[in-house]
């Protein structure tokens, strides 16, 4: 026996299960859930009904819906992003929010209901190993079956799920320990001795680095979304500054720098440009910061930056040598390991390698951006919808993007300005991330604009949630850049498939139609004479409108590397 | 190049841990050839043995990512020569074949001892590695082996000493007793 019989104590209170959940939650900090009740949560939504001056609880449409809101939320201000779901179909339905966070180092808490301790294993109604199911795809999980064990569980979930390199967690409680009482206290965690999420940083390997960077004619630095995490936007910027060194963005990363820095070069990797990817081959030493050079960065591992000398900065030990081998690692806290290294880099200049980006941008900006940006006539383009919506909200909303072309052309031409507004599902490229996604960050930056950019696919695999949005009065803007295709593949179709286009056309219904179901105002634009006023009239609507943009059917994103290709290999058309 | 290696991986005392560790070497396809798993001499703290063939790359990779873990405390690759390891084997063999052959000297010459005896048949025991317990079984078999049954890998890691201090220091540090098998 490993829990002590301690004796009762007069001071603690004797609350169910149930009601530690929520007292739990409280204490953590939480004013906001994204949940869907159902059997076995039942004790848990019970008890919340007496918080509700406490808890903002978001009732979605359907669980995975609730899981990018949680992510949304997360991402958007910072706290963990909660969610509630019943056992069974209901902890199935966050398997794919889950391995989004998971992927996209989001820090997130699910708490599911599970049947009662005495049922498991026996295939009771709405039973699901949710513990298995969810293993590969958190970064902890735990079943509670005692509800002495809820507070410790919890404490320790969210000290997981913040700290280090943030990720899901999953509880899943049984219906027994919800409604079972007993003495609560809570205690948060701060300490497990088998987990240590912020290494110690290594002096010498930052010594190390500096030398490296000290001695570089034409050093780089990578941005990833640790960067962020971190929060040591304002530190890489400074060493960029005192060493002038140019800065490239992954997908993740992208709001770190603001896009009209003299130092930052773009947007890096398969649809990334042109010379943030050319100049990786060219560099001498890559600092890689926060990142994890994920194979629509890397492109073939065997030609990236070869040449180079590498220097990976990353919290997960497990990332370093997993693709790219580094000569320097230094395992620690971005934030820790830039301020640390500053002092150490001599100011430098280096206007023939900033300028050679310079040169690389003007091929790019003639031959795709321009076109792309500024097209006189023929149908709308992604790209220049875009960037007006990028002019209209100044580069300050926070950008919301679903996954494919539009995604892309988002990521490219947005002009961000400011930390953590670029919302995107990155490493699972989760179709239908971003409505829901968009909810979230609304509800956790209410003052914030915020704009999901979602393609005609996209749209439809979340699209119930509008319901949440008008039930809750969340003011996000959506705009649907519709092609009537599934873009993306089919440009891979169209590239590498032979024009096959196999099941990627879509017969698509009125969506402003159904907005106006959901009571959400909504307008259909189809020509470039009437899309600036319309993304006016959308900003400017008090609440949440959509946005349907008919954009060209068969528009391409360029530039583009093939999948496993050299990223020197990129072509522009 | 693919070749055996063993893998040491010191873990909490959790339900589910050896999920956790197998569905790492899964995803990348590789087998698990042994495991071995048992209370370590720290309470609460659990060492896994497993062996699998694989390349020193890759096996790096998993270990980093075994380390990830949240309950999992170190995980190690090692190459044959770093570890002194024994695998433990049991062999059933009828008494009535006795008189087919010389067993005691088979027996003798293995270094093999018999622990039970039953008039129907006794049980025979042997440490070794993989070879030599089944060079023993082939020995055997004339005599009508009944059952065989041999163990997973156990070893000791010939440069562990400073690790070993870790864990008594571990040893000494708290852990929740959440969810934990022996509760």
């Amino acid at each position: 026996m490993k829990t002590n019989e301690s004796e009762k104590r007069s001071d603690l209170e004797t609350i169910t299960g149930a009601t530690a959940v929520i007292r739990s939650l409280v204490a953590e900090g939480v004013d906001t859930i994204f949940g869907y009740p159902g059997g076995a949560i039942m004790p848990i939504y019970d008890a919340l009904y007496d918080f509700q001056d406490q808890v903002h609880h978001i009732l979605v449409r359907h669980e995975q819906g609730a899981t990018h809101a949680a992510q949304g939320y997360a991402r958007s201000n910072g706290k963990v992003g909660v969610v509630f779901a019943t056992s069974g179909p209901g902890a199935t339905n966050l398997v794919t929010g889950l391995a989004d966070a998971y992927m996209d180092s989001t820090p997130m808490v699910c708490i599911t209901g599970q049947v009662a301790a005495s049922l498991l294993g026996t295939d009771a109604f709405q039973e699901t190993d949710v513990i298995n199911i969810t293993t590969p795809i958190t970064k902890w999980n735990i079943q509670v079956t005692k509800a002495e064990d809820i507070p410790g569980a919890i404490a320790k979930a969210f000290y997981i799920a913040r700290s280090g390199r943030p990720g899901p967690v999953l509880v899943d409680i049984t219906k027994n320990a919800q409604f079972a009482e007993f003495e609560y206290e809570y205690k948060a965690c701060d300490y497990i001795r088998s987990y240590k999420p912020v290494p110690e940083l290594n002096t010498t390997s930052i010594e190390a680095a500096a030398t490296l960077i000290n001695m570089a004619k034409r050093p780089y630095i990578l941005c990833g979304h640790g960067v962020l995490i971190a929060g040591a936007e304002k530190a890489l910027l400074e060493l960029a500054e005192k060493a002038q060194i140019p800065i490239a963005s992954t997908l993740l990363g992208l709001s770190a720098v603001p896009v009209d820095h003299p130092l930052y070069m773009g947007f890096l990797g398969m649809h990334g440009n042109y010379s943030p990817n050319i100049n990786t081959n060219e560099c001498d030493v890559l600092i890689a910061v926060g990142m994890r050079f994920d194979d629509r960065v890397t492109g073939d591992v065997k030609t990236y930056a070869s040449q180079a000398k590498v220097i990976h900065i990353e919290i997960d030990a497990a990332e370093i040598n997993k693709i790219i081998k580094a000569d320097i690692p230094v395992l620690a806290d971005a934030k820790a390991a830039l301020e640390a290294l500053i002092p150490h880099v001599n100011p430098a200049v280096r206007p023939e390698w900033l300028q050679s980006f310079k040169e690389l941008d003007k091929q790019e900006d003639e031959i795709v951006n321009q076109p792309e940006l500024y097209p006189t006539e023929g149908q709308l383009k992604m790209a220049e919808v875009v960037r007006m919506i990028s002019e209209r909200t100044n580069g300050e909303a926070i950008l919301v993007t679903d996954v494919g072309q539009h995604q892309m052309i988002a990521s490219r031409y947005y002009r961000f300005k400011n930390p953590n507004t670029n919302i995107t599902s990155g490493g699972m490229g989760t179709m239908g991330f971003a409505l829901p996604a968009a909810m979230g960050a609304k509800v956790g930056a209410p003052h914030k604009e915020v704009v999901a950019v979602i393609g005609d696919g996209c749209f439809q695999m979340t699209l119930q949630e509008l319901a949440t949005i008008y039930q809750t009065q969340i003011g996000v803007k959506i705009v649907i850049l519709n092609n009537n295709f599934l873009g993306m593949v089919r440009q891979w179709q169209q590239l590498f498939f032979d024009k096959r286009y196999s099941s990627t056309e879509m017969t698509n219904p009125d969506f402003v139609q159904i907005a106006k179901g959901f009571f959400i105002p909504g307008k259909k634009v189809t020509s470039r004479e009437e899309i600036v006023a319309a993304i006016d009239e959308m900003i400017s609507h008090d609440g949440a409108y959509l946005l349907e943009v008919v954009v060209e059917k068969e528009d391409n994103v360029f530039p583009m590397i093939a999948a496993g290709a050299p990223i020197s290999t990129i072509r522009l058309q | 190049m693919q070749k055996e290696y063993t893998i040491t991986v010191y873990t909490e005392d959790r339900i589910g841990i050896t999920n956790r560790i197998t569905v790492i070497f899964t995803r990348r396809q590789i087998n698990i050839t042994s495991l071995t798993t048992a209370e370590t001499e720290i309470p609460g703290v659990y060492k896994f043995i497993i062996t699998v063939m694989s390349t020193r790359e890759l096996l790096d990779k998993v270990v980093g990512q075994i380390e990830r873990l949240i309950e999992i405390h170190r995980a190690f690759v090692h190459e044959e020569e770093d570890v002194v390891y024994q695998e433990l084997a049991l062999y059933k063999v009828s008494t009535q074949s006795l008189d087919k052959g010389n067993i005691e000297q088979i027996i003798r010459e293995n270094n093999a001892k018999i622990i039970t005896v039953d008039p129907n048949y006794f049980v025979i025991e042997k440490t070794g590695h993989q070879q030599e317990l089944l060079d023993m079984l082939k020995q055997l078999e004339p005599f009508g082996i009944i059952e065989y049954s041999k163990s997973g890998r156990v070893a000791i890691v010939k440069w562990s000493r400073r690790f070993h201090d870790h864990l008594k220091e571990l040893g000494e540090k708290v852990e929740d007793n959440l969810n934990s098998i022996s509760v």
